[in-house]
């Protein structure tokens, strides 16, 4: 199964090498601030969880580490060098790749246009240049098979797959590509037990391939199983940022449940 | 490691969905046959290969931006403004040279810079403001409906633009957009032959080409086809361009076939335009059709408004039947749909 993401991972990655670093970082949208002085550090061959209810600056951060919204403080560091990534296309171009939730594929094109998308396989030169379809169809489908994703038809829309392999498909068109560090939105909200647990040994296969990984959940079980760095966000900061050692399930679990608020309430609701 | 691998059950229905979905014409070329078979039967001067050639004519006129309109709804946005952007293209074209009596090349390609300049504003005015581009083409339409009418009534005093046959340039011009041969005893206009050349062209674009499977993804899903890094903004221009290319293009077809434009003309032909390509299998909603599909759209458009009067029916018919056809095919695509997005279950 692992085979496509050591094939194609970048062979330069040294396990523990910072690739991503944020340092204070916060955004904000005119006068709402959406997210504040938040550190974060991706390595190779880890992965960084990243916890939080909902509105807790998650999908924030996600857009400004995959290039849709810049940030307005703080500093972004990829491969030593500071940027400001302004599309995902330049993220992409600095192997930073972000697999979302529902956004992963286009359900209703074929299963091998999905997997080659944005990065066409083309002959010739532009305005003539055609695609290499009958390379990229085979490509497509050996790496998916490798995989064990076995599809009927590499024609099939890829809306007819299950959310897991679409998830699967996502990964590993990601880590094909080149991606160094795969930013993986929210991977298992949508899926059943089974399900889930192929797309965590997907994150593991990928981490163990060298990439940086950066793993968004609200599902501490989820997070523990894979995780090496722990960042519990809420209402915009950081609350909890530990590594794996200094950390236990019932920590996260209680931090993301509210902590010392969910005490204060379990006494405010205590049954009679 | 085995991620729901299909069983020989479930492996037969998938192969069949998939072959009938990347070919969403099927449906309208089974319409294009009964409907031909139908008129060959009640019409006996549909008949012959003269009025054969008039019907690809007729869907000739409708199926240039019709191909484009395809485009534009794969990529998942509207061009209300199609419809009157050729007699816009025609106007500007004549008045220009009219007025200052120069060559018509030099109006034919000032004309071709304002129609992609509209196409262009369009295209970023709808990716620049996230209004539907429904709304936003809808503008477009009123505002050039109303200065066809407003800027020919001051240049010429009237709602039709001036006879421009003795201007220099119109006989090249006219041998490009509106010359045409015979075939045997039939009439074949050249307008036939750049709609083939077209409809090739786009559905080459579609399926080999890289922009064509952009074009699929920024329709099917904007946001996914964003984060792989597909340049959405300039695919989407792009096609608001080609439509207002196209419609150029039937301008000038019109211009240089009749000399003279009624500025008021045009109006309803955006609906023909989305319908053709609707009952060809675009999907309203973006995402899926192709190209051939709209050309077959277009031809059983100018089958049944010339059919209509081969068979000597009352024409008014035609545009109820029109109606019909298109919620037929809106029922289909529909239907298809569902088909495509329904995940298996795992």
């Amino acid at each position: 199964m692992t085979d496509t993401l050591s094939e194609h991972a970048d062979r330069g990655l040294r396990r523990g090498e910072q690739l991503v670093d944020l340092a204070g970082v916060g955004k904000n949208y005119g006068p709402i601030r959406a997210l504040h002085g938040v550190d974060l550090h991706v390595r190779a061959g880890e992965v960084t969880c990243v916890l939080g209810d909902n509105g807790a600056g998650k999908s924030t951060l996600i857009k400004i580490i995959s290039g849709l919204h810049p940030h307005t403080s703080g500093t972004l560091t990829v491969d030593g060098v500071e940027r400001r990534l302004g599309s995902p296309r330049e993220a992409l171009d600095l192997g930073i790749a972000t697999v979302y939730q529902d956004l992963a594929v286009v359900p209703l094109m074929p299963v091998w246009r999905n997997f080659f998308l944005g990065s066409e396989l083309v002959a010739g030169r532009y305005p003539l240049a055609g695609m290499r379809i009958r390379d990229m169809r085979r490509i497509a489908d050996e790496e998916l098979r490798k995989m064990g994703i076995t599809v009927a038809d590499i024609d099939q829309p890829i809306g007819t797959l299950s959310g897991g392999q679409r998830q699967c498909v996502a990964i590993a068109r990601a880590v094909y590509f080149g991606a160094r560090v795969l930013i993986l939105d929210e991977p298992t909200a949508a899926l059943g037990v089974k399900q889930s647990g192929v797309v965590l040994k997907y994150i593991a296969a990928a981490r163990d391939a060298g990439l940086g990984v950066v793993f968004i959940t609200h599902n501490p079980q989820h997070a523990y199983l894979v995780g090496d760095h722990f960042v519990i966000l809420k209402r915009g900061g950081t609350v909890l940022d530990a590594a794996r050692g200094t950390v236990t399930l019932e920590d996260l679990t209680t931090q993301m449940a509210g902590g010392d608020e969910l005490a204060e309430l379990s006494r405010e609701l205590e049954r009679q | 490691m085995t991620v729901a691998t299909a069983e020989p059950r479930t492996r037969t229905r998938p192969v069949r969905l998939g072959a009938l979905l990347a070919r969403p014409e099927v449906g309208a070329l089974a319409a294009a046959v009964a409907i031909f078979v139908f008129f060959l039967l009640v019409a006996p001067s549909f008949r012959s290969s003269a009025s054969f050639f008039t019907v690809l004519y007729q869907s000739s006129t409708i199926g240039i931006v019709a191909v484009g309109v395809g485009l534009l709804m794969i990529g998942g946005e509207f061009d209300l403004s199609a419809g009157v952007m050729p007699i816009s293209a025609g106007l500007v074209n004549s008045m220009f040279c009219w007025y200052f009596g120069v060559n018509l090349w030099v109006g034919a390609v000032l004309s071709l810079a304002f129609c992609l300049a509209v196409g262009f504003l369009n295209g970023w005015l709808v990716m620049r403001t996230g209004i539907p581009s429904f709304l936003i083409t809808l503008g477009t339409f009123f505002v050039l409906q109303g200065a066809n009418l407003g800027v020919t009534k001051l240049v010429t005093g009237s709602v039709s633009s001036s006879d421009i046959s003795a201007i220099d340039g119109f006989a090249s011009l006219q041998k490009v957009f509106a010359s045409s041969f015979t075939l045997g005893s039939a009439t074949v206009w050249i307008t036939v032959l750049w709609w083939i050349l077209f409809v090739a062209l786009a559905a080459w674009t579609l399926q080999r080409a890289r922009v064509g499977n952009w074009i699929y993804a920024v329709g099917g899903s904007a946001d996914s086809a964003r984060a792989v890094g597909v340049p959405v903004v300039r695919t989407k221009i792009g096609l608001f361009m080609t439509v207002s290319f196209l419609g150029w293009f039937v301008g000038m077809h019109s211009l240089y076939r009749f000399n003279t434009l009624q500025a008021g003309n045009g109006v309803g032909n955006e609906f023909l335009y989305i319908i053709a390509a609707v009952v060809g299998g675009t999907l309203l909603t973006g995402g899926f059709g192709n190209a051939i599909g709209a050309a077959i759209g277009a031809f059983i458009f100018g089958m049944t408004s010339l059919g209509i009067v081969y068979a000597g029916w009352d024409p008014n018919w035609f545009k109820a039947f029109l109606g019909v056809m298109l919620l037929l095919a809106v029922l289909v695509n529909t239907y298809v749909k569902r088909l495509a997005t329904k995940g298996r279950p795992s």
